[in-house]
């Protein structure tokens, strides 16, 4: 099977870091929703990639590029169901060149 | 690939390292797995690494590991928006032969921790993300599911080394998802300054490090600590404050990093330089009271994925190293008695982490996570406010007369906590010391 790997720089601070994109399989899916939870509309301001943003419709979207696999939006949303989270596969994700 | 190891140790961190080390030096078969490209490319810590709990894994480290600036002077701040206070020790006891604690860049250092892992016999499997553990019919541990085709390996005791939010433990039930106020979220930046800029900025030569923790308004009054360590080249400077209080005043843990570098007694220490990276990464912060189980039928949790983290000190890998090797040489001793692996006889690995500082630390404090998370306005924003006012009360010379001062200080500390809350605060504070 060939994987489409894709090289990106996200913007901001996350532009310096070395992301190996797992290009369509997301490893963290918001679960659809009408309102966000709290904790899901918290993770919009403290997911420290901002990887979580508002759509126009209120809800809780995810773009997991930038991710850096901190976990803090699995430790508020896994439980409560919002979110479903895995590690990306083996050798995906980011890459600390310093960690 | 169906084969069976003596053990499989999941992740390649401190605690990891150090587990498939000290099993690998003893003849074991082990075998390694890690998701990352290569071992520390998923890992993040301050990072500062303590010589006494590595030289008992491995006593010559010193000869190849990646290590940045031996420590001579530690600063604790405590800090409000236009000024610091606090205690410097510096000691030029710490100019040693073999010094007591390092800077680290932990990208590299676990690389070096991995080849030596490598080198004592272990088989050490990058790109393998462990996703599940396989059981038996009565539950015992027996194995572990990667995301390999046909990716499932056997061994008779696994080593969860999975870190803090390791999928493995939590999925399988042996271990509770950590709270959000038991973890801290902490982010930080690589900051590349010329060797000589940061002797200079620092007042070290050579080798020489410094560290400054702070705390105060920089974590706007959530429960948080900041602090900037010297690499070689380069300043790790980052901020973390426990997830609960994120999620509770909605903070960007990347708008208060920022606000810690523009603060006055910040920026002019990294004035110029040239950012690298930004990571972020948990911590636990639980202490005593948020260590899961510990061993059971098959198992061990090590280091992270344990919470062995003691927050009042700032050291963790140290306690996840030490958990390491004493999981390992526990598992060898049940294995040189041909002993099953089971939870009765596993059970050796508690008995002798119990016996260690990292346990008897962890019990020391254990009403410190507690009382630091109910109190954080105080402890993280009025004292600290308090104690410059204080400071600078006591440092300006405008005419007023000392004794007025003195009652301005002790007034200003009255009306923001009271008597009581004063005594009660420091009663508090103490019997969660002691």
């Amino acid at each position: 099977m060939t994987i489409a790997v894709t090289k990106v720089r996200v913007e901001d601070k996350l532009y310096q870091n070395r992301y190996l994109v797992d290009s369509g399989r997301p490893h963290i899916i918001v679960r659809p929703h009408d309102k966000p939870s709290a904790n899901l509309l918290a993770l919009t301001y403290v997911c420290p990639a901002k990887c979580y943003e508002l759509n126009d419709k209120g809800q809780v979207e995810i773009t997991a590029d930038g991710c850096m696999e901190c976990g803090t939006c699995r430790i508020l949303c896994e439980k409560g169901g919002d979110i479903e989270w895995n590690y990306p596969r083996g050798g995906f994700g980011v890459l600390f060149k310093f960690g | 690939m169906i084969e069976q190891f003596d053990a499989i140790v999941v992740g390649a961190g401190m605690s990891g390292n150090a587990a498939a080390y000290t099993l690998a030096s003893q003849g074991l078969k082990v075998l390694q797995l890690e998701r990352g490209e290569y071992p520390g490319s998923k890992n993040v810590q301050g990072a500062i690494m303590y010589a006494n709990m590595l030289e008992k894994i491995i006593p010559d480290f010193r000869d190849d590991a990646p290590l940045e600036r031996h420590l001579v002077e530690q600063r604790l701040w405590v800090m409000d928006d236009t000024s610091h206070t606090g205690i410097h020790y510096r000691s030029d006891d710490f100019n040693e032969a073999k010094p007591n604690r390092y800077t680290i860049i932990r990208a590299q250092f676990d690389k070096w921790f991995s080849r030596k892992v490598r080198e004592a016999g272990a088989t050490v499997l990058c790109e393998t993300t462990a996703t599940e553990l396989v059981r038996d019919g009565n539950g015992k541990v027996i194995g572990v599911r990667t995301d390999r085709a046909g990716g499932v390996v056997f061994a008779n005791v696994v080593v969860l080394a999975e870190g803090v939010s390791g999928l493995l433990g939590t999925r399988a039930g042996l271990r509770e998802m950590p709270k959000p106020e038991t973890v801290a979220l902490a982010v930080k930046e690589m900051h590349f300054l010329p060797e000589e800029v940061i002797g200079q900025r620092f007042g070290v030569k050579g080798d020489e490090g410094c560290v400054i923790e702070a705390v105060g308004t920089i974590s706007r009054s959530m429960a948080g600590l900041g602090f900037l360590y010297t690499n070689k080249e380069s300043i790790s400077l980052g901020i973390g404050c426990l997830v609960s209080d994120f999620a509770a005043t909605m903070e960007s843990p990347s708008a208060l990093l920022d606000a810690m570098k523009n603060h006055p007694s910040i920026r002019p220490l990294i004035a110029g330089s040239e950012v690298k990276e930004y990571a972020a990464h948990l911590i636990p912060e639980g202490g005593y009271k948020a260590i899961p189980q510990l061993f059971g039928d098959g198992w061990v949790i090590v280091g992270d994925a344990a919470q062995l983290n003691n927050a009042i000190h700032r050291e963790g890998s140290n306690l996840a190293m030490t958990s390491g090797r004493v999981a390992a040489e526990a598992i060898i001793k049940v294995k040189s008695r041909n002993s099953p692996m089971t939870k009765a006889n596993l059970a050796l690995y508690k008995t002798m982490l119990d016996d260690s500082f990292v346990i008897k630390d962890l019990k020391k404090y254990k009403d410190m996570p507690a009382l630091l998370h109910t109190n954080s306005s105080n402890f993280f924003d009025s004292y600290p406010r308090l104690m410059s006012h204080a400071a600078q009360n006591f440092m300006r010379v405008d005419g007023t007369p000392k004794i007025e001062k003195e009652k301005n200080t002790t007034a200003a500390f009255i009306n923001a906590r009271s008597r009581w809350g004063l005594v009660s605060d420091a009663v508090r504070l103490a019997l969660a010391w002691r």
